[in-house]
């Protein structure tokens, strides 16, 4: 499915992501400058704007949407993005929820596959530094 | 409906129930996949089933002379703005629709999208509104009902987190406005979704002062609620804000905390000439508009400095018809509606510092249009407009 890209904090995709080129362009996270695009979104909530419903739809259409979303906290916004993103185009990103203390045993890097509402990691795959 | 059902399932519902009215979010263009959406809805025959207002689009249709990017972009833009019209919209585009005379009332159930309006619309007017995407919106507006869920449910909006104002906070600083843009963001960040009870402020804090801190704590964290004691309708005081239950949290917010959160909305430049101004975010109340006009008085703003503020076209109607527009615009101020400044190409430069009293507008424009941010008061902002270069009186924050 994808690698997982552990975000440290919350992150708002209106004024969070770039859907042109897939990046993160909040100048108040600390991983500002990832590249969100095919990987896995290991988020702990979303945040802010209501317009991050657009952008990840927009991101879909532009090709820089993560492969897939897994949050620790149920986001209304986002699921519907992806809604929209797949009912517009055909592309489906899961949005997928996890308890807090199961999404926090997913490392960064991680070859992360989700199927159904199952969300599966094989933390030995992990990327060379 | 599928959107409207869907919803319905991810907040875990068993039933719809009927709004009085709409905000809509959705006519801001954030690329094609925008329209794509609209039209699809226009090409099924959609149309709105309940009073909708519209948030900002990206084009000031009235003064479309400020915009500075392309042409293209406008039509898109300008586009789909006219798409929601043909859905039933209210062509307000203002992002301050609480500010319109028809607003909600207390217990109305409504669904709203822009995260400023959303925590306003349930904490200050105490109409329920749970936080509304772009899509949802306009799908909850032409269906006429909500998930009940969430927000539109009392259990739901009781405080879970208690955030008082720390004893080092001084009193001169709890009586300014400037307080507020930094606490709604220092708030944020602790709150984060949570519904949070504020202790600590003076009694009938006023609209603006709780727009300014809402609009921040919604843009720092997902904040769709928060209870001001003793100035917002459901919190008289801590016990009903509590709604009888027992806080998961107590925690305080101190100078420490509220002195960081005020640097760091701060890029810095301070000593490089003064480029622009941008006041009115979320859009200015009529009240706002005419402090500003009366705190520049006689003088002008700068040759070298681009000074706007943004309102609704309904609050500028007000203001031409009070005067408060042609003093403004007298003193050189650039007035923009339907969209804002940091949402769309509409600074000629943004490349020096620029300075707002906005926590929202400071904390957004550094990654949305690279403008290098300098937090200030509103008194602030004109003093630095006039004089076209940063000047900032810290004395509130250094006792």
């Amino acid at each position: 499915m994808g690698r997982a890209l552990v975000l440290s904090e919350p992150l708002s995709l209106w004024g969070g992501l770039d859907p042109a080129t897939g990046e993160l362009i909040d100048v108040h996270h600390p991983q500002r400058g990832a590249v969100l695009t095919d990987r896995v979104l290991i988020l702990p909530a979303g945040r802010g704007s209501s317009s991050s419903s657009s952008v990840l739809a927009e991101a879909a259409r532009a090709g820089t949407a993560p492969a897939a979303i897994v949050l620790g906290e149920a986001d209304l916004i986002l699921a519907v993005g992806a809604a929209v993103a797949d009912e517009l185009y055909g592309r489906r990103i899961p949005v997928l929820l996890l308890a807090p203390e199961e999404l926090a045993t997913i490392p960064d890097g991680a070859m992360v596959d989700v199927a159904g509402d199952r969300v599966t990691f094989d933390s030995d795959i992990r990327p060379r530094a | 409906m599928r959107l409207v059902v869907q919803a319905a399932e991810v907040l875990g519902a068993s039933r719809l129930i009927p709004i009085k009215s709409a905000h809509v979010d959705s006519c801001l263009y954030h690329g094609e996949a925008t329209i794509d959406f609209a039209q699809r809805l226009v090409d099924g025959g959609a149309h709105v089933r309940v009073p909708t207002t519209l948030n900002v689009g990206a084009i000031d249709q009235i003064h479309p002379e400020l915009w500075h990017g392309s042409p293209d972009q406008a039509a898109r833009g300008r586009l789909l703005m006219n798409r929601y019209r043909e859905l039933g919209g209210r062509p307000t585009f203002t992002c301050a629709p609480y500010q319109l005379a028809d607003r909600p009332g207390f217990g109305d159930q409504v669904a709203w999208g822009e995260s400023n309006a959303i925590v306003f619309c349930n904490s200050v007017l105490g109409a329920r509104t749970e936080r509304y995407g772009d899509f949802t919106d306009i799908a909850c507006a032409i269906v006429g009902r909500v998930p009940d869920a969430g927000l539109h449910r009392t259990e739901a909006r009781r405080a879970t987190l208690v955030i008082r104002l720390a004893a080092d906070v001084p009193r001169v600083l709890r009586e300014a406005h400037e307080l507020f843009p930094v606490l709604g963001t220092a708030l944020g960040r602790r709150a984060g979704p949570l519904v949070a009870a504020l202790v600590g402020l003076p009694p009938g804090v006023d609209e603006d002062r709780l727009k300014a801190l809402g609009a921040a704590a919604a843009s720092s964290g997902g904040v769709a609620m928060v209870h001001v004691v003793g100035s917002t309708p459901e919190a008289p005081t801590l016990e009903e804000a509590l709604g009888g239950g027992t806080p998961m949290a107590e925690l305080e917010i101190g100078m420490g905390e509220l002195r960081a959160t005020r640097a760091g909305l701060t890029a810095g430049g301070e000593d490089s000439p003064l480029t622009a101004v941008s006041m009115g975010t979320p859009h200015a109340s009529l009240a706002e508009l005419r402090r500003i006009a009366d705190a520049f008085g006689t003088r002008r703003v700068a040759g070298t400095v681009e000074c706007l503020v943004s309102t609704g076209r309904d609050v500028l109607a007000a203001a031409e018809e009070q005067g408060v527009a042609a003093r403004l615009r007298e003193a050189g101020v650039e007035l923009l509606v339907d969209t804002c400044s940091y949402i769309a190409p509409i600074l000629r430069s943004a490349g020096g510092p620029v300075m707002t009293d906005s926590g929202k507008w400071a904390y957004y424009a550094p990654g949305n249009i690279g403008a290098s941010v300098v937090l200030g008061s509103t008194a602030d902002c004109v003093r630095s407009a006039i004089s076209g270069r940063v000047e900032r009186d810290a004395s509130a924050w250094e006792s």
